[in-house]
Formats: structure tokens, C-alpha cells, sequence
């Protein structure tokens, strides 16, 4: 049976703000152990929380970028669970009325947009840290993150492929980024992701039992766990056995999901509303004023490329993915005048290299202006397209510029008709037969002699010049 | 409001209390009387009520991002049961 995949994801983000959520320790990452924390945060007796303004403006601001509602009242609610990294008893979290509702995000699959509904926003607040120690047979729980602002990302069940979902993924984070309210590190577990997973036959539109799967850390992860999901639910249905629905964990070593066990009961949180936090109210003055702060958007930038600049939607999808991307390619087109040259090195090259190390734009040691000059000494025939690509590696691993690499290797390119004459003339020379063979009417060969031509030239030889002069040469 | 047995059982797992059976039967006898006794407001006509949640009419009760001081490790943990380098010491949460 054919099946097509149903899946929703819940993204956790952490906000980018000093203090924890509803208390002033900060955020920092990294520090010692249980040195960031006070009263509020875990959880004495007789403490009041009291609500982080940027946390608000944040979540509004996100609200805005992904096209929600903005709720004019919200309020939080407790969350009641027993675990070591909660020191309340309870997480206070958001419930029947979220700061967000309604929104979207668009993604590109298969050169085609494509719109993932957003359910719902809202704000809660972290737990702390459990590690697991094998020899005490303990677990040691440190409290630092307890409390840290987190806006929990609900999607619709509109993806249904796990490239869709790595897509979508990569959007929400480039969008979080754009407005800076989250750095969306995944590996350092800002951004973290479960997935709602079910099949169903192709065609229906009822939906089958899911499955949640946990635990995925990794852009990369996310892909596979959801691949092995699909087939793995898939292979039950097949054997004529049924899906139960259950929360799974990814074990990212051996690539599979595996049950966390059911010995968790039916999950019974009894929320309430949070007595201790006054309601949210958000004026429309204040979205209005928050709306003012959000810059130009990936999808807007996308579409302004591809208009402005006759960049192919895939190119200028990939070149909006960071803002710092985006201003590097406008700046390099600004003093070259050459969107399409421009694109093409960025997505060739220039990501190749940056890729290779494991670089980010911000590091990339060619500046737009020296990408520019390049580009201006193709133009002027100084050196071939073929030759700059040497020259371009060049000027990354040195950092000078594309001028001086070319003087210090020899690479200009030669435009002098005599020495080119000079190197056809020991071409044919050298290949008497196949210059027969062309002459006889096997003009096919006319490739073989400019490779040998370029070759001998050690691709320095101007190449329009080389076909017009070779072309000559061989029919005299 | 009538209380079953095994709702109170249910109820004292999720808050990880013990109850003996006379425990039990007591509280499903107190716990039945508290609803019976709350039912009584589903008398009111409450139509186009909006639900409160807070009894204060204020709202927006917020502070700046400005980072305060916290315990230090010593204070946070002087409370603990038990520690271990810097940690709250717990009993085994997985195997």
C-alpha cells in the first residue's frame, strides 16, 4: 500500500533575553552549576513571579514575522507534573489562551511554495538540568536553566515529508534569527523539536494514530528520524498490525526510534490558570510599534531577488537564508552590477568553501568589494572564468585581493592573437591526423582542438579568442 | 457531587500520595461533601459571564530585561536533602 505522511512539529525556542522569565537571574549559558538561580526560580515558598517585558515583545514580534493573530488578552497557566529538573511541582506555560494564534510560514518543495499552517505561540518557562550519573546510581539536577523564557512553535499537520519538516525547520529558524529574538541554536539546544508523526493510505483524509517522537537535536536527525518513522509505521500497516500511539525517542547512534516505554500514564496535567501572573494584555498600539521593528523578512527578500535581480527562486531562497548572506550578495551586486554572476559564485564556490570549514558568512575572508574586483577582471578579459576559480581560492586561503594573486602566480589571461597563433600552429602540429579528419568534414573535433589549446595554454589562452583564430586556422 | 474510590486513587497517585484504604474512604467522603458543597454555584445563571481568573482588575504586571543577583551555589543548596558537586542529588531518574 502507498502511504503518505502527517506531520505536525512543536518547536521549543529559547528567547534571547538576559534574565530567566519571570525572574532576574540571567541566561547565560555555560556557567558553574546552580550559580543562577534565586528564590523565584526554585520554587521557595512565598515568592511571586513577575513577568519579563522582552519576553512579551518577543513573542509579539514572532507572532508578527509568521503572519498570527496577536490574542489581545492571554494568560498563563500551570502545568502540574512530578520531575526532578522542576522544582515547582508545576511549569508555567500557556494554555487556552496563547499570546499567538493562527499564522503561517511558507517553505519552498520542489521549486513550489508551500504554506505550514502555525496552530499556536506561547510562552513558558524552561526546566533545569538533569545528568545521570551511571556509577552513584543518582541523578544530579542543576537549576540554572530553570526559568529561562522558551516560546513553544505549534504546526499544523500540513507537512508531509521529512524534507518538508527539515524545510520548515530551516525557515522558522532563519525567521527567528531575522528579527533576533532567538539564536535558534539547535546544537546548543535553543531550538529544540518533537515531532507528531502518523500515516495514512494515499488519498484519505482521515487521519491514523501517531506517534511523538522525542529528543531530536539536529537539523540532519530531524530528516532521519522522521524517514524511519515513516517506515516503520509503514511496515506495521503492512503486516496488518496497528500503530500505537505513544512517545518515541531517537537514538541519533543507531539511527532508529525506540518507545520510551508506556509506563507513563495517561498524561494528566490538570492545567489551571496561574494564579500568581496577571493577565497578558496587548494593545494595538503595541503590536503596531513592535510590527515597526521587524526588518525585511526571508520570504520578502526571496521574492525582491527573484523580481529585482532575476535570481532564480532556489538561488535566491538559499542566498535569504541569513541576513549577513543576503547584504553580502547586494553589496557584491551593488559594486559589480552582475546579480546572476554574483549568485553563481556565492552558490558555487564561495559555499563550497564555506561549507568545507564549516564557516559562516560573517567569516568568509573574501569581502563583497573583492568579489567584485574579480568579477570586473573577468569582464575586462584579464583572466577566464575558468582561471578565476583558481584565483578565488586563492584570495580565500590568502585574503588578498583577486589583483595580486593574479600578478604573483602569472594567471593573466592571454589575449595576445600572436602567441595564441603560436600554440594553434603547434597543436595542429602536433595532432596532423585529427586536422585531417576536420578538414575531411569531422567537425566534432573542433572541441578536442580547444581543449588541447587551452591545455597547452595552461588555460591561460583568452577562450573566445582561441575559437575564432582556431577556427580560421583550421580551415585554411 | 459523589466521589468514587478510584478516583481518589487516582488523584493521590498524580500527588504522589500514599493513602491507606481508611484514608481513602474518608477522604472520598470529605472530597464528595467540598463538590457538593461548590456545585451549588452552577445555580447562578452565569450567561454572558465572562470566566474570571483573577479577582484583581489589573493586568500587564511586568519588569524590565535587567539581570539581578542570584544565590550563590552555597544558599541555593543549603536546603538540599543531598548534593554532590555543586548539584541537587536525586535518587536514579532512568535506568
Amino acid at each position: 500500500m502507498k502511504y503518505e505522511a502527517v506531520i505536525g512539529l512543536e518547536v521549543h525556542a529559547q528567547l534571547q533575553t538576559n534574565t530567566k522569565i519571570f525572574c532576574r537571574c540571567e541566561t547565560r549559558f555555560g556557567e558553574e552549576a546552580n550559580t543562577r538561580t534565586c528564590p523565584v526560580c526554585i520554587g521557595m515558598p512565598g515568592v511571586l513571579p513577575m513577568l519579563n517585558k522582552k519576553a512579551v515583545e518577543y513573542i509579539v514580534k514572532t507572532g508578527l514575522a509568521t503572519h498570527c493573530t496577536v490574542s489581545p488578552y492571554s494568560r498563563f497557566a500551570r502545568k502540574n507534573y512530578f520531575y526532578p529538573d522542576l522544582p515547582k511541582g508545576y511549569q508555567i506555560s500557556q494554555y487556552e489562551l496563547p499570546v499567538c494564534e493562527r499564522g503561517y510560514v511558507e517553505i519552498v518543495v520542489d521549486g513550489k511554495i508551500k504554506r505550514i499552517g502555525l496552530t499556536r505561540i506561547h510562552l513558558e518557562e524552561d526546566a533545569g538540568k538533569n545528568l545521570h550519573q551511571a556509577e552513584s546510581g543518582a541523578s544530579l539536577v542543576d537549576l540554572n536553566r530553570a526559568g529561562t523564557p522558551l516560546m513553544e512553535i505549534v504546526s499544523e499537520p500540513d507537512i508531509r515529508t521529512a524534507e518538508e519538516a527539515s524545510e520548515y525547520l530551516k525557515k522558522l529558524r532563519s525567521i527567528l534569527r531575522y528579527i533576533e529574538v532567538s539564536d535558534a541554536d539547535m546544537e546548543k539546544g535553543n531550538f529544540r523539536c518533537d515531532a507528531n508523526v502518523s500515516i495514512r493510505p494515499v488519498g484519505s483524509t482521515e487521519f491514523g494514530t501517531r506517534a511523538e517522537v522525542k529528543n531530536v537535536n539536529s537539523f540532519k536527525y530531524v530528516q532521519k528520524a522522521l524517514e524511519y518513522e515513516i517506515k516503520r509505521q509503514a511496515q506495521i500497516l503492512d503486516e496488518g498490525g496497528k500503530v500505537i500511539q505513544e512517545t518515541r525517542l531517537f537514538d541519533s547512534s543507531k539511527g532508529v526510534t525506540f518507545s520510551m516505554r508506556s509506563k507513563e500514564e495517561a498524561h494528566d496535567y490538570r492545567y489551571f490558570p496561574e494564579p500568581d501572573l496577571v493577565p497578558i494584555v496587548v494593545a494595538k498600539e503595541t503590536v503596531a510599534e513592535i510590527a515597526k521593528t521587524i526588518p525585511e523578512l526571508p520570504d520578502a527578500k526571496r521574492d525582491r531577488f527573484v523580481k529585482d535581480y532575476g535570481v532564480p527562486e532556489y538561488d535566491a531562497d538559499m542566498l535569504t537564508q541569513s541576513r549577513a548572506l543576503a547584504a553580502y550578495f547586494e553589496e557584491s551586486v551593488r559594486l559589480s552590477g552582475q546579480p546572476k554572476v554574483v549568485s553563481n559564485w556565492m552558490m558555487g564556490e564561495l559555499m563550497r568553501l564555506l561549507n568545507g570549514e564549516g564557516k559562516e558568512i560573517e567569516d568568509c575572508p573574501i569581502r563583497p568589494d573583492r568579489l567584485a574586483g574579480m568579477i570586473k577582471m573577468i569582464n575586462d578579459g584579464v583572466i577566464s572564468t575558468k582561471i578565476a576559480k583558481t584565483v578565488f581560492e586563492e584570495m580565500y586561503k590568502t585574503g588578498k585581493d583577486a589583483e595580486t594573486v593574479v600578478q604573483e602566480q602569472g594567471l593573466v589571461q592571454v589575449s595576445d592573437s600572436g602567441a595564441i597563433e603560436q600554440i594553434i600552429a603547434d597543436v595542429i602540429k602536433a595532432n596532423p591526423s585529427q586536422a585531417a579528419d576536420y578538414k575531411a568534414g569531422k567537425e566534432k573535433l573542433f572541441g578536442f582542438f580547444v581543449g588541447q589549446v587551452m591545455k597547452a595554454s595552461k588555460g591561460k589562452a583568452n577562450p573566445d579568442l582561441v575559437n575564432q583564430l582556431l577556427k580560421k586556422k583550421l580551415s585554411e | 457531587m459523589k466521589i468514587t474510590k478510584q478516583e481518589v486513587e487516582n488523584v493521590a497517585k498524580l500527588a504522589r500520595l500514599e493513602l491507606s484504604e481508611q484514608e481513602k474512604e474518608k477522604l472520598m467522603d470529605q472530597l464528595s461533601n467540598i463538590l457538593t458543597y461548590v456545585e451549588k454555584m452552577g445555580e447562578l445563571d452565569t450567561k454572558g459571564v465572562e470566566p474570571t481568573s483573577h479577582v484583581l482588575d489589573i493586568n500587564n504586571v511586568m519588569r524590565d530585561d535587567v539581570p539581578g543577583e542570584s544565590l550563590s551555589q552555597e544558599r541555593a543548596l543549603s536546603n538540599a536533602p543531598d548534593k554532590a558537586a555543586g548539584h541537587y542529588k536525586v535518587p536514579k531518574i532512568i535506568e
